[in-house]
């Protein structure tokens, strides 16, 4: 089993009507299996609405399944006695940075997890230099939060769920309000911390350009898993994803409308530098 | 001219330990109609330069002109500038607050001092605008779904019927669909009503696509201000300022670097197709798969432009026919 585990996980939300009492069901997840080995990248695609995030809450146990289970490193998430180690196994980052910070000094907002869950001082300490290390902000640790940039913000919200030592990072579109560069050192980071340390990165995103270089990629669509494959096999349905409303990197864009065009060009190109090699291999003499 | 702004400063805190100049001398005209794109870092000052737009933030020194005037003048009406350049700030969708869409939207018009008709009339003209169907005005906000709401905010402001629009990054958040929808639809009200309208943006792929003019800011400064093809020339500049071009742009200056004929300010997918077709010797009507097998059969090394033209005219004329057979839909 591996290390995040679904069976036909199912999540309604509900909501009363005012005026009639009614319950009215809404249902964002709708029977998904997953199964995910430790170690893994793996990306999450799919239009707004489509239960991206409510599947994603799930993985440290903010919801609890309406029918069926999924298991963190084989810990059911409907059992409450294991929240709290659930939690810790899985960290999660969200959207907005300023919603996730507390402390009013970097080094202080990353202690504040393991100082949570009662760590000795000590290895607390050890645990913050190492975080912050990690996502590269160790001279940052006497700032202030708030006077640090979007991406900034970020890598010390992921250095606070990485002094937990999670086995497990879950990441809500962490990218979505920062401008290129917080994007780029962003996703350098977690990239980093999942080929060094190990750490396997659950990334929900609506940036193609940031899922090419992950292990899977899943697309939901009306609470169902509708692809699942390698970034190669899923960017070159072009069509398919268009029709349910998401997109494609810039440069299988490109090669896909050469393609269309007649040139005789390889589908499931995801970078510009492969698409420069194939369109100098097509320049003859190559 | 509908705005300028003359070495327009601002200190955040003055006096204090944390006194920070956001915008440093700046200078800028802004015409009616244009569409501008506003693109700087986290910090770079865009956010503080919009709002001394419609006069939310007062500068600490020079002056703005609405129409050649004063907007710092005792007679001039805030009120009136703030009717006439809407801004629909990040996440807008946090300010709905009404019962209905219908009403929300309705709140600026009636705040105008209008009847109750007008506001619903603008109120429908702003929501079709937007492309918010009919079966969702008389909904709760709250019911509808991300890229909905946003629709819904955005059309509060237009019912203001402003004479400039400013955006601050009107797509964040939404999944690919729902930004180009969003970008169309505003574009689209840009070109029929002539509206100016000023996009802040982290995409540079969505600027390259969609404005005629980019303002870069850099440190409360501008930066660049000029055409997105001018302005992305600079590319290296705009990555040490943490910014950056579209993909396309660095995929084309790979190839010139390969020996590649190809021009140099290509920001779009459709540019930078059009440039790869004709270096390959493909023509843009139909597909010439064929005529590259000979090229390539016929010349090991590198190809002279006059001789591939010539293959390439020859097979133009033959090509005519395939076209005709596949219903020239190749390039659709």
């Amino acid at each position: 089993m591996g290390i995040i585990k679904a069976l036909n996980l199912v999540y309604d939300y509900i909501t009363r009507d005012d005026e009639t009492e009614k319950e009215i069901k809404n249902r964002a997840v709708d029977h998904i299996d997953l199964d995910i080995e430790a170690g893994d990248f793996i990306a999450i695609l799919g239009h707004n609405g489509s239960g991206k995030s409510t599947l994603a809450k799930h993985m440290n146990a903010i919801l609890q399944p309406t029918e069926g289970s999924l298991w963190v490193k084989g810990m059911d998430t409907s059992d409450d006695d294991r929240l709290w180690d659930i939690r810790q196994s899985a960290g999660m980052v969200f959207q907005n940075p300023d919603n996730q910070i507390i402390g009013s000094i970097v080094e202080e907002d990353v202690g504040f997890g393991p100082e949570n869950i009662g760590v000795p001082t000590d290895e607390i300490w050890k645990r913050v230099f190492e975080s912050l290390e990690a996502v590269d902000m160790m001279s940052y640790r006497h700032h202030s939060p708030n006077k640090l940039s979007g991406g900034q913000k970020q890598r010390v919200a992921i250095a606070g769920v990485m002094a937990m030592r999670p086995e497990c990072i879950v990441l809500d579109e962490p990218t979505a309000m920062l401008d290129p560069n917080g994007r780029k050192e962003v996703i350098q980071t977690v990239t980093e911390l999942n080929r060094t340390a190990g750490v396997t990165v659950i990334l929900i995103t609506h940036y193609m350009d940031e899922v090419i270089h992950a292990d899977k990629v899943y697309v939901m669509d009306d609470g169902h898993i509708v692809m699942n494959g390698t970034p190669r096999e899923i960017f070159t349905q072009v069509d398919r994803l268009k029709e349910l409303r998401l997109d494609v990197p810039q440069a299988t864009e490109l090669a896909y409308e050469l393609k269309k065009a007649g040139v005789p060009i390889e589908s499931g190109i995801l970078t510009i530098e492969e698409l420069e090699k194939a369109v100098a291999a097509l320049k003859c003499g190559m | 001219m509908a705005l300028r702004l003359e070495h327009v400063n601002y200190i955040y805190s003055p006096d204090t330990a944390f006194k920070k100049q956001a915008l440093d001398d700046v200078n800028l005209e802004i015409n009616d109609g244009e569409f501008i794109g506003l693109i700087g870092h986290t910090g770079s000052g865009k956010s503080t330069l919009i709002q001394h737009f419609n006069g939310l933030i007062r500068a600490t020194s020079g002056a703005i002109y609405y129409n050649d005037k004063n907007i710092y003048d005792e007679k001039f009406s805030m009120k009136n500038l703030r009717a006439k350049i809407g801004l629909v700030f990040q996440y807008p969708e946090h300010q709905l607050f009404e019962v209905t869409v219908m009403k929300d939207v309705c709140f600026g018009p009636s705040n105008l001092g209008l009847s109750e008709e007008e506001c619903q009339k603008r109120a429908k003209e702003a929501l079709t605008m937007v492309g918010l169907k009919e079966k969702y005005w008389n909904k709760s906000p709250f019911e509808l779904s991300g890229g909905q709401k946003r629709r819904a905010a955005i059309a509060g402001v237009i019912a203001m019927k402003p004479e400039m629009l400013i955006l601050d990054e009107p797509t964040a958040g939404l999944d690919p669909k729902g930004r180009n929808d969003i970008l169309d639809q505003i574009k689209k009200l840009h070109d029929e009503s002539h509206m100016t309208v000023v996009l802040v943006s982290h995409s540079m792929e969505d600027v390259a696509k969609y404005v005629g003019r980019i303002i870069v800011m850099n440190h409360g400064k501008v930066l660049f201000d000029d055409t997105p093809k001018e302005v992305f020339k600079h590319y290296k500049t705009l990555e040490s300022v943490g910014l950056a071009a579209p993909q396309v742009t660095y995929l084309m200056d790979m190839l010139k670097k390969d020996g590649f004929d190809v021009p140099d300010q290509v920001t779009t997918v459709e540019e930078a197709k059009s440039a790869i077709l004709k270096c390959l010797g493909y023509d843009q009507k139909g597909s010439n798969a064929d005529l590259h097998e000979n090229i390539c059969a016929g010349h090991s090394e590198e190809i002279n432009t006059k001789e591939f033209k010539d293959i390439k005219e020859f097979k133009d004329t033959r090509d005519l026919e395939n076209i005709k057979d596949s219903g020239g839909e190749s390039n659709d």
